[in-house]
């Protein structure tokens, strides 16, 4: 999979169809890696143009600006708006709701205006367009799957059917938790909850969401949020269902059943 | 006469009293900084429409939104018979609007009457469900005292008001049968029309006692209500209204901006910048909020609409996993917070400081770390308060003006600084994934 940079784009003259927008926990994080790698190899397969930032992309200052460090959320904002502009960007596609969220709704009134699409609704598009074709005896096909509504594409952004119209795809039997769409349970990692220790209480957020994943008898838990793979998998393993159900993100799912 | 000048004294004392209170809680509420909420007047008010009259988002909760529904069209509706009432209290009349209706008048009554039955049929629930079921909303310590006593006495007032209301029209319709001419003839009521039995044995003296105390007593409630609004949860059946027309339009997602954060990092980014632009202005801007002052005046009116029904904090992931935080107790201390800075003001003038402020006296720095800003608090308040905007004002104080932040945070921040992420890796690798 050849995948080339904004940069290398401008130094041959052309422009990608699309910006694809990788993130921190999509660049570094072992387990969102594969997330990535499985979204580009979606795109690639589709031969889609799309280029990526590369080393020249920087933290949305997500994290910062939610823990109240509004400095260090501007001067990132304004770096990053400085080389999205620079390069013409008009389109971007990201697999992290909270970088989706910022660049969308927060980027603008600093001068940043893109279209901004989550992969949710990037693959929703495509498969609408009738450019996705599937496996016909998936690996999903008939199993039981079950969709946790990220807090930043859900409620921040109301964002539902999308990823659902998606999974739809796999031909698998979706059940619903009992909190869904806008009643939603957080995973427990926003507003900068990923980057530090829970406060004291009776469990933890991420256990609760686990449990209620797990019961519902699902094998695959669908998740569409790298803060959300690290949480809901770890409140999987406290349940003691880790070999038996699996979480992976919507992308990761589509690319194992693609033809 | 006298009857007249009595009510015309009450009268007049408690829309005083009450106008008053209006004044003073539209004062505090501008004690916030300004916000421009006032753009996209259509969509406002299609929200004022939806969640307000509508009630939306109660409808989260089928049962419950039509037992609040009775109550909610019961107060809203009788309020024209109130007119009536009034009228005849200030002009010496009774039933002023026979004359004036004719048939339609006993049919508006019975259409009141049966809306007096399902407001005390949804109070009576409401008693059961905040005092006899066991439902953790209601239940929660966030309630304990003054708040919990104040829901209780909300609906045994209008249980009371609403019999007296019906026990003065199965009176006066007996009273009728009785050739008074002060009691013309008006038709069947409804609901009253079915109990006359009750009081038909009693003699005409005592039954014309028996309506003017209910009238009067029902008026007399009436008006002392009026005067209990403003400390009242209650407020919120007023408040509910501009509460949803000022609401936040933009996606839930979006997080205020700070333009004088993002000017100076502009100066300090591109100094070139530095030169066109104007003096500063003397006194630097405060960051964040430490006080209700510094919160924005809708945070204030979501303050006062509250009406500490708790759905936010039963949505909460925090509150659910037994953290400190509980959204509704937010709104309830910047409540609390607001009526004592008020105090102050009445009392001295201008404020004077007490020491106090509405950061750590009223709201604790670990029930703010504990919120994940999911906007479960904001996807559930029935009333389009927002507790989620005032949880990030103070979070902002915290780390801006007194660099308070969790060790984890600090090392966060400055990864994010250093490497351009929130962990420390080197920004060399960011493309390191393709490899894998």
């Amino acid at each position: 999979m050849q995948i080339k940079t904004m940069a290398e784009y401008m130094a041959n003259g052309e422009t990608p169809e699309v910006l694809f927008w990788v993130g921190c926990a999509g660049s570094f994080d072992q387990r969102a890696q594969k997330i990535t790698r499985a979204f580009a190899s979606i795109l690639d397969k589709l031969s889609i143009s799309f280029a990526i930032l590369g080393k020249e992309e920087s933290c949305t200052g997500d994290p910062a600006r939610r823990a109240g460090n509004e400095f260090l959320f501007q001067m990132m904002a304004y770096n990053n708006i400085q080389v999205l502009n620079g390069y013409g960007v008009k389109k971007i596609v990201t697999a992290c709701p909270h970088c989706f969220n910022t660049l969308k709704n927060e980027y603008p009134p600093l001068g940043g205006h893109y279209e901004v699409i989550h992969h949710a609704t990037y693959l929703q598009q495509l498969l609408d367009a009738g450019r996705i074709k599937m496996k016909e005896a998936g690996d999903f096909k008939g199993k039981k799957i079950t969709y946790h509504d990220s807090c930043y594409l859900g409620r921040a952004n109301n964002i539902y059917e999308a990823p659902r119209q998606v999974l739809q795809l796999l031909d698998a039997e979706l059940i619903e938790m009992k909190r869904c769409r806008s009643n939603g349970l957080c995973c427990g990692a926003g507003g900068a909850q990923m980057f530090k220790e829970e406060e004291k209480g009776s469990t933890r957020i991420n256990f609760a969401r686990g449990a209620e994943a797990v019961a519902t008898g699902a094998s695959v838990i669908a998740s569409n949020c790298p803060f959300c793979m690290t949480m809901l998998t770890d409140g999987v393993k406290e349940q003691g269902q880790e070999d038996s159900v699996k979480v992976l993100d919507i992308a990761e799912l589509i690319a194992q059943d693609m033809a | 006469m006298v009857q007249v000048l009595v009510f015309l004294l009450l009268f007049a004392v408690a829309v005083f009293l009450f106008a008053r209170q209006a004044r003073q809680i539209r004062r505090n509420i501008l004690l916030g900084r300004d916000a421009n909420l006032t753009d996209h007047p259509g969509q406002r008010w299609r929200n004022v429409l939806l969640l307000a009259l509508g009630q939306k988002k109660m409808f989260r909760k089928p049962l419950v939104a039509v037992l609040h529904l009775f109550v909610y069209t019961g107060f809203i509706l009788i309020n024209l018979e109130i007119l009536e009432i009034v009228l005849d209290g200030l002009l010496g009349k009774h039933r002023l609007f026979v004359p004036l209706l004719g048939r339609l008048y006993p049919w508006l009554i019975g259409a009141f009457e049966v809306l007096a039955v399902l407001v005390i049929v949804g109070c009576a629930a409401f008693l059961l469900r905040r005092n006899v079921k066991k439902i953790p909303r209601l239940r929660s310590h966030d309630l304990d005292g003054w708040p919990r006593s104040d829901a209780n006495t909300i609906l045994i007032t209008e249980i009371v008001l609403m019999t007296l209301f019906l026990t003065m029209n199965t009176a006066d319709q007996v009273l009728q049968t009785r050739g008074l001419e002060h009691y013309a003839a008006t038709g069947n009521f409804l609901v009253s029309g079915n109990f006359t039995a009750i009081f038909e044995g009693l003699s005409t003296g005592l039954l014309v006692a028996i309506e003017r105390s209910a009238w009067w007593l029902h008026i007399i409630g009436v008006l002392a209500f009026l005067n209990y609004l403003p400390y009242s949860k209650h407020l919120h059946i007023i408040l509910a209204f501009p509460n949803a027309y000022y609401a936040d339009l933009n996606p839930k997602g979006t997080m205020e901006n700070m333009p004088s954060v993002q000017h100076e990092v502009q100066l300090m980014m591109d100094p070139s910048l530095a030169a066109a632009a104007p003096a500063g202005d003397a006194t630097p801007p405060k960051f964040g909020a430490k006080d209700v002052f510094d919160l924005t005046w809708k945070n204030l009116l979501d303050a006062y609409s509250c009406t500490e029904c708790g759905r936010c904090s039963a949505a909460c992931p925090a509150n659910i996993t037994g953290k400190k935080l509980s959204p509704r107790k937010i709104m309830m201390d910047t409540r609390d917070r607001l009526v004592a800075v008020g105090k102050n003001i009445h009392q001295h003038g201008s404020f004077q400081d007490d020491g106090k402020s509405l950061l750590r006296d009223y709201i604790s720095e670990e029930a703010l770390r504990a919120c994940t800003t999911c906007n479960a608090c904001v996807q559930e308040c029935p009333v389009s308060i927002n507790p989620l905007h005032i949880i990030s004002q103070l979070r902002r104080h915290l780390v801006m003006e007194e660099s308070s932040a969790p060790a984890e945070w600090n090392g966060m921040f400055s990864n994010i600084e250093n490497n351009m992420a929130p962990w420390k890796f080197s920004p060399d690798d960011r493309d390191a994934w393709i490899h894998g």
